[in-house]
């Protein structure tokens, strides 16, 4: 066990856990944030997608250790109230069917679009690669991130 | 406005057809039945009694609610409502069939309290009731210019009989079933809000993992938990076996692991890492099972294999001796998981007294059922409430996780949530049957269908449904079906059996229609115009007017016969779970791989409640049947899978989904049927028919990916 102050949406947070405990889990169970989605703790699924600094990650391979001061981002911090473009795209787009990933997939995006205000179809199908919808939602992910990339401009 | 123009019905309404007393109302918010409670202010909550998978019921079902109620969307909130058989009917998702089978019964709650609050307002006024009319939650009195609120009557309201017969709103008069209306959970959701199993907590909770054997025909023979027991937060290693001597369950209870070792502590790290640790002997018990030996064994029974002849018209024998030509290919399937995208898990807390569970579980009354067996509690003492589900598609079905957790929390004494990792989840069994199936087609000197020949086998059972097209419009028609055994589990998955045979069946016709020099959509027009007109036999389960109603749709859409230079298109048409289906795929070819421009569908589901989220539904239903078409495999040595996580096992992704779907519903008034899983079954046919365009090559085995020339048989990109 090692003592870890984390710089959490803009908040520093105490957390005791073993230096290997994966963000995801210190972030589910230590911080009780449950939006970041546990779905295959290998990094393939983009479930757990959160950002340090403004770069998305797959918070189920970077180990508490690792993180030190970067700023992390999780779904809770990317807005204080669902008014972020891309969530109020995705809205816009009724995208979720499960749901389950979505969170992860907006994460995903909103690295993507601060890289890429104005991301391509195939930017869009690439940078989206990485993270998996069991229920096929693809098409309106797409089109969502469309929607808010001209919302954002 | 509503008035005149509906119809009766007669009340009998078995759950919920008391009223709720006005002693057991709380304050200020009045239930008026099962399904609803109306505020003081006119807020109504309507309680969405079936589980949410994704399907999006926890929507739709309320919209029917406050549809024949007569309030504005914006006036409802929705709550998912645990299970309650005194209640609710049918608190089941699977076959498609919470919308049309809840249909009658949201309508009438709706219809009924509309019903009593008018009555309400009524004895109020001293007016008759047929003078009195209701819009968005207020009842009118047109002559006297009076009104009220819902909310102002609601608590007289609740104090009324249930009537026994109601008026029902003429669907033209629909001003809620027909609009698109957002996910209810949907900002909850982007927010990342608690709504899943696995987001569930609960105070003193520890968090349990479970270990099952690492193949099939193997079970556990003794472990060593010493130092486990001593690693930081472990509180607890434990065996559990749900499956005792002499218990015999529900269906739900498919599970080729009834006994687990299970870690027990405090976070989920801490206990992934132990079961790690954990030192297990395992003996094999039965014979451990190869893919090659399914693929043999299937082969063997279509080969030489005598069948069940569920259905036999005519005579196939003599029809086929006399053909001027005889097509026939054979179609095969892995095994494949479900993969839903949040593992399964479940939450319970067990006493000597009661056991409350909480979790995702598509059939919450064969759980409690199992549960109170297995812990010898009454019913009434086994409570399942539902959170929203990351994905079902029929794996949770079986409840083996939620009856763990029951076990688990006994065996602790503390309430626990059992966490499956993603190997547990994809390695522990319940999949989708590896299928086999060869169909034989007789064609005449005019290029006329005069026999087939449909003969099925798969682990557990044939995907072939006997009474389905072509059966019906054909003379000579025979179905043969065999099954074999495994100690590998299976079950239902989206579109149980159609979601293979439905693929195999539409690119075997497309051969038949190739081999006749036929239009493909001609071919089976034809087919159907047959099945309208001089049907064969009487037992056919499809309406062949439908069905021939989608394709023809599909074929106006598309423009089918245009030629568009790069652009290879295969079709095909499905009935299943009561709609109808049918597809075009505009496949391109680039960076010389094969990518699926645009799927045009056409679908005939009845009433569309809400039409946004079920093209969302019938999208999902076509990017899961290409994934599993394309990519998904299961394969086996020596009883254990080969794969076990996404980096060796491939679903579909952003990249390989098709650019663009375009659907069409048919609007004909028909009562809603079922949606969650129609849309899959097709696309693998219209899949492989265009892969066959651009290749002159038919694909007869799923994954397509996995067919050794797959790639080199693309043709070069332009
Ligand atoms: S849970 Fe981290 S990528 Fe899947
Ligand atoms: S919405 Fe279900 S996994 Fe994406």
């Amino acid at each position: 066990m090692a003592n870890y102050t984390l710089r959490i949406n803009g908040e520093l947070r105490q957390v005791d856990a073993d230096p290997d405990t994966p963000m995801l889990w210190v972030l589910r169970d230590h911080i009780n944030l449950v939006g970041t989605k546990f779905g295959c703790g290998v990094g393939q699924c983009g479930a757990c997608t959160i950002h340090l600094g403004d770069v998305a990650v797959r918070s189920c391979s970077v180990p508490v250790s690792s993180v030190g001061d970067q700023q992390v981002t999780t779904i809770e911090g990317l807005s204080s109230d669902g008014s972020h473009p891309l969530q109020q795209a995705w809205i816009e787009h009724d995208v979720p069917q499960c749901g389950y990933c979505q969170a992860g997939q907006i994460m995903n995006a909103a690295a993507l679009l601060k890289q890429n205000p104005d991301p391509s179809d195939s930017d869009i199908e690439q940078g989206m690669n990485g993270n998996i919808c069991r229920c096929g939602t693809y098409v309106r992910i797409r089109a969502a991130i469309k929607t808010a990339a001209e919302t954002s401009r | 406005m509503l008035a005149g123009g509906g119809f009766m019905l007669g009340f009998n309404w078995q759950a919920g057809a008391t009223a709720v007393g006005l002693n057991e109302v709380p304050e200020d918010f009045y239930a008026i039945n099962a399904f609803l409670k109306i505020a003081k202010d006119g807020t109504v909550t309507i309680m969405s009694p079936n589980p949410e998978i994704g399907q999006n019921v926890k929507t739709s079902m309320p919209m029917i609610v406050a549809e024949e109620l007569d309030v504005s969307w914006d006036q409802v909130k929705v709550k998912q409502a645990g299970l309650d058989t005194e209640k609710y009917t049918r608190q089941l998702a699977g076959g498609s069939q919470s919308i049309r089978l809840g249909w009658k019964s949201l309508r009438m709650a709706g219809a009924t309290a509309r019903r009593m609050l008018i009555q309400a307002a009524a004895n109020r006024w001293g007016t008759p009731v047929s003078e009195l009319s209701t819009e968005n939650g207020r009842i009118m009195h047109a002559r006297t210019g009076r009104s009220v609120s819902y909310g102002d009557v609601a608590e007289d309201a609740s104090a009324l009989q249930i009537p026994e017969e109601v008026l029902l709103k003429d669907p033209a008069d629909f001003k809620i079933i027909g609009t698109s209306r957002k996910n209810v959970d949907g900002s909850h959701i982007v927010q990342g809000k608690p709504l899943f199993g696995l987001d569930y907590k609960k105070e003193g909770m520890l968090t349990a993992m479970i270990v099952h054997p690492p193949a099939f025909g193997m079970k556990l023979k003794s472990i060593d938990d010493a130092a486990v027991r001593a690693m930081p937060g472990i509180s607890d290693v434990v065996i559990i076996n749900a499956k005792p001597e002499g218990f015999s369950g529900t269906w739900s209870d498919t599970n080729a692991f009834p006994e687990l070792v299970a870690v027990v502590g405090e976070t989920t790290w801490q206990v992934l890492k132990a079961k790690r640790a954990l030192e297990i002997e395992w003996e094999t018990t039965s014979p451990l099972e190869n893919s090659e030996d399914h693929e043999k064994g299937m082969q063997e029974h279509i080969d030489a294999g005598e069948g069940a002849k569920d259905r036999v018209d005519g005579d196939t024998a003599a029809a086929f001796s006399s053909a001027a030509k005889i097509v026939e290919s054979t179609y095969t399937a892995p095994l494949v998981p479900h993969n839903t995208m949040e593992p399964m898990n479940f939450f319970a807390d067990v006493t000597a007294e009661k056991a409350e569970l909480v979790g995702p579980i598509q059939t919450p009354e064969n759980l409690r059922t199992t549960v109170s067996n297995l812990l010898g509690l009454p019913q009434d003492k086994v409570s399942v409430a539902l959170t929203r589900m990351g994905g079902g598609f029929g794996r949770r079905l079986y409840g083996n996780f939620g009856v763990e957790a029951a076990l688990i929390s006994k065996a602790v004494q503390a309430p626990v949530k059992v966490v499956y990792t993603r190997e547990d989840d994809m390695t522990q069994g319940t999949y989708r049957p590896a299928y086999k199936v060869k169909y034989r087609a007789a064609l005449d000197e005019d290029n006329t269908l005069i026999a087939f020949e449909v003969k099925g086998t798969g682990i557990h059972g044939s995907p072939v449904f006997s009474n389905r097209y072509p059966a019906g419009t054909v003379d000579n028609y025979l179905a043969e079906n065999l099954r074999m055994d495994s100690n590998i589990s299976t079950g239902a998955w989206r579109a149980p059996r159609s979601n293979f045979i439905a693929g195999a069946e539409q690119a075997f016709l497309d051969e038949v229609a190739e081999a006749a020099g036929k239009d493909p959509i001609e071919f089976r027009l034809e087919l159907f115009r047959r099945a309208m007109s001089n049907p064969v036999g009487d037992e056919n389960d499809y309406d062949p007017a439908r069905y021939a109603g989608v394709l023809e749709l599909v074929r106006d859409k598309s423009n089918w016969g245009e030629e568009m230079p790069g652009v290879y298109r295969g079709v095909s048409a499905y009935y299943c779970h009561n709609s109808y289906v049918a597809q075009v795929v505009d496949l391109v070819v680039e960076n010389n791989l094969p990518r699926v421009k645009k799927v045009w569908c056409a679908v005939d589901c009845g009433i569309v409640v809400n039409p946004d989220a079920a093209l969302n539904q019938v999208e999902g239903g076509i990017v899961d049947g290409i994934g599993h078409a394309m990519y998904g495999a299961l394969s086996f040595k020596d009883g254990a899978p080969e794969q076990n996580n996404f980096h060796s096992y491939r679903l579909i992704r952003n990249m390989e989904a098709p650019k663009e779907i375009e659907t069409f519903f048919v609007d004909n008034g028909i009562d809603p049927t079922g949606l969650g899983e129609p849309s899959l079954p097709p696309i693998s046919g219209a899949l492989a028919n265009a892969f066959a365009k651009a290749t002159g090559k038919r694909l007869y085995t799923q994954p397509f990916t996995g067919i050794p020339d797959f790639f080199d048989i693309i043709p070069a990109s332009g």
